[in-house]
């Protein structure tokens, strides 16, 4: 689950990680505002207005503003609001600025990169620190490997004073410097344990003319396992971010994924989904989603998931591929049942059934008078959808 | 005739009065497997009855009360996420020789603690999965997770991977065949588990009665590469492959908590690279996996 930057800030505070003085604003009268308190609070004319959005790369997009006074901070404010960035990581339909954060301008001596992540070969936490801050890190780790030093945490012991040390010096810090970075490491260590996080990232990490370590970005991603002992997370949450109808599967206990195809898949088990996409490609064939029912869904989930396919206009044909294993054929037979006597069926629908129940499925759907094309193995289904779109 | 488990072993069920862990405690009983006891806290004395009515169980409050009463040498865990690592723990403390964690959603900070148990302990436990469909030896009858048995037939192929599902689809194929299986082994898709792909792969590598092996993986991590680069070296059987996610876009989470490229890693084509390197043949589609290996059995 990701949140924004302001979001992740107010977490890094609680975890005495120092942070810019700053205040969200969700329209151009509120950023202005904002602006010139956080001026009378600095006596500094800088402030920074920057679009909050669920992607990396806004600075080199636009999405990021160093100005002068309040009335400047409320003018590039109207700019950003409603404004679509294109980032690397947002694809190319780019997503629309709906909150600004604004913070403190300051005076930067150096840029680092700080980044906490699970290394799922050493089954820990890997903290990665850059003298090369500000900039894509992923080219530093392909060009300059040796430029990002490593330490991992031992989740027996937690982070030790070894390794910041040996972090600290690897970047050059001066002693002052040091002990702020000692904090900062220590607070983001305590907080990706706590807060069930799955990236904590830094970027810049910022040293100050006057030598203080501060976070001037802030990234956090959260392990959606941890969601059942984090129910603040549900206020953290942007909907606007993410797509209507993941959001609508999820509540389902779905998970789905929106693609860029016309065939429609649902499908049980998250390696079948994805072996089914695969599949489909492999025909010549453009999946519209990755669906996965899971094994435990009712019938009520599947209809459910079956409707969401039904309902989206780029879907030309639809894909079930189901080998029951808890998830019994005639759950998913009857779903398809329900879910298309509701919306009708106007395009191809190729049914692959196998496992638990196969034969009451089979029967089910053989009976019901709908047109679908039955297939024997994924592979023929994948096939058979591919040509009966190709045909429309 | 199997890895890990089949006829000698005992298995009790931790979380068996729950709705997954009482329906699934009866499949496997049905199947076969040698069921000897339950846990759940608080339901110790009671009796656990198979709903299919032909078989029961004595509940116990703790494994190791649960060990020492019944000889039990492996169990099953389906209990929820929120107390699953402490399951596993348990487990662990009672010295099983085997834990099979079926619940899917365990936090991945909570599984960093387990395996830090498992690897640096004197920890006598394998721990399967989480996240995962369990393990099967179909000749020693012996089901311990949720896959679908009437699938499986006695052979001597064996099978490993990350997805459920797939791993039915490989074991059907391989039914058709004619060919059966040794033991078929989910691993399971989370980023942290308790058992590797190598683990798995030099238990078969080992085993008389394995002749060959079906090798699934998926997008996410590098385990697929590190078993790649094991097998190089190390293993000698025929294996043929295939790994899920080759089209799946980079940045989604595809299901399983670890199947996620990010930052350029873990992609299809680089895990299919690695493994064709060290001899694995990797089949086109998902329907080709049984064909695949039975080609390379001629």
């Amino acid at each position: 689950m990701n949140i924004h930057e302001y979001q992740a800030k107010e977490i890094f505070r609680r975890y005495g990680i120092p942070t810019p003085k700053g205040i969200p604003a969700f329209d151009a009268a509120a950023a202005k505002e904002a602006a010139a308190k956080l001026i009378a609070e600095t006596g500094n004319e800088v402030v920074v207005v920057k679009a909050q959005i669920h992607a990396g790369g806004r600075g080199k997009a636009g999405g990021v503003k160093v100005v002068k006074g309040a009335e400047a901070a409320g003018t590039v404010a109207k700019d950003l609001l409603g404004k679509t960035l294109v980032t690397p990581q947002t694809g190319p339909e780019g997503k629309v600025v709906q909150r600004l954060y604004v913070e403190q301008g300051l005076a930067i001596d150096k840029e680092l990169y700080l980044a906490l992540t699970v290394d799922r070969e050493k089954k820990r936490v890997a903290i990665m620190a850059s003298t090369e801050g500000g900039v894509d890190i992923e080219e530093v780790a392909h060009e300059h490997p040796e430029k990002i030093h490593k330490v991992w945490i031992d989740p027996a012991v937690g982070l030790q004073g070894y390794q910041i040390r040996q972090l600290a010096f690897a970047l050059g810090l001066s002693k002052n410097a040091q002990k702020g970075f000692a904090k900062l490491l220590s607070g983001i260590a305590t907080m990706f344990d706590k807060e069930d996080c799955s990236i904590a990232e830094i970027n810049p990490m910022i040293v100050t003319k006057d030598e203080q370590v501060i976070a001037l970005d802030g990234k956090v991603n959260f392990d959606s396992n941890g969601e059942f002992r984090h129910p603040e997370w549900a206020d953290l949450r942007d909907l606007s971010e993410e797509a209507a109808t993941e959001t609508e599967a999820k509540e389902a206990g779905l998970s789905f994924i929106q693609l860029d195809g016309n065939i429609g898949c649902l499908v049980n088990g998250a390696g079948l989904a994805m072996s089914t996409m695969d599949t489909i490609q492999h025909f010549g064939g453009q999946p519209a989603n990755f669906l996965d029912v899971g094994g435990g869904a009712t019938q009520e989930a599947v209809t459910k998931a079956f409707r969401i396919i039904l309902r989206s206009e780029s879907v030309k044909g639809i894909f079930v591929n189901i080998f029951g294993g808890i998830m019994k054929c005639d759950i998913i037979a009857n779903a398809v049942i329900a879910a298309t006597k509701e919306l009708g069926l106007t395009v191809p629908l190729v049914v692959r059934l196998e496992g638990t129940n196969v034969e009451l499925g089979k029967k089910i759907l053989a009976e019901s008078g709908l047109n679908i094309t039955p297939a024997d193995d994924m592979a023929s289904g994948a096939q058979k959808i591919v040509e009966l779109v190709g045909k429309a | 005739m199997s890895i890990l488990v089949g006829k000698d072993t005992k298995l009790i069920v931790q979380g068996i009065t729950g709705s997954a862990g009482t329906f699934h405690a009866g499949q496997c009983q049905d199947y076969g497997t040698k069921l000897v006891g339950g846990v759940t806290p608080g339901r110790g004395g009671s009796t656990w009855k198979n709903p299919s009515g032909k078989g029961e169980c004595p509940v116990f409050d703790t494994v190791r009360e649960a060990k020492e009463k019944t000889g039990a040498n492996a169990s099953v865990i389906f209990v929820p996420p929120p107390f699953a690592a402490d399951a596993i723990l348990e487990a662990i403390d009672a010295e099983l020789e085997l834990a099979v964690v079926i619940t899917e959603g365990i936090p991945v900070m909570d599984m960093m603690r387990v395996r830090r148990v498992i690897d640096s302990t004197k920890t006598k436990t394998r721990v399967i999965g989480p996240n995962c469909p369990g393990i099967i030896t179909p000749g020693g009858h012996c089901k311990i997770g949720i896959m679908p048995g009437h699938i499986h037939r006695p052979g001597r192929i064996g099978i490993v991977s990350k997805s459920g599902t797939l791993t039915y689809e490989a074991v059907f194929q391989v039914t058709n065949l004619g060919l059966g299986q040794s033991t078929a082994v989910g691993i399971g898709g989370d980023p942290i588990n308790g058992t590797d792909f190598i683990d798995v792969l030099a238990k078969f590598q080992e085993d008389p009665e394995t002749d060959a092996v079906i090798f699934i993986g998926e997008i996410g991590g590098n385990a697929e590469e590190l078993a790649a680069a094991w097998m190089k070296d190390n293993f000698t059987k025929p294996a043929a492959g295939f790994i899920a996610g080759r089209t799946a876009p980079p940045g989604k989470r595809m299901g399983h908590a670890g199947a996620i490229i990010s930052g350029g890693q873990g992609t299809a084509e680089a895990k299919i690279e690695a493994l064709e390197a060290a001899g694995v043949k990797v089949a086109p589609t998902p329907s080709d996996m049984g064909k695949t290996l039975a080609s390379m059995l001629k």
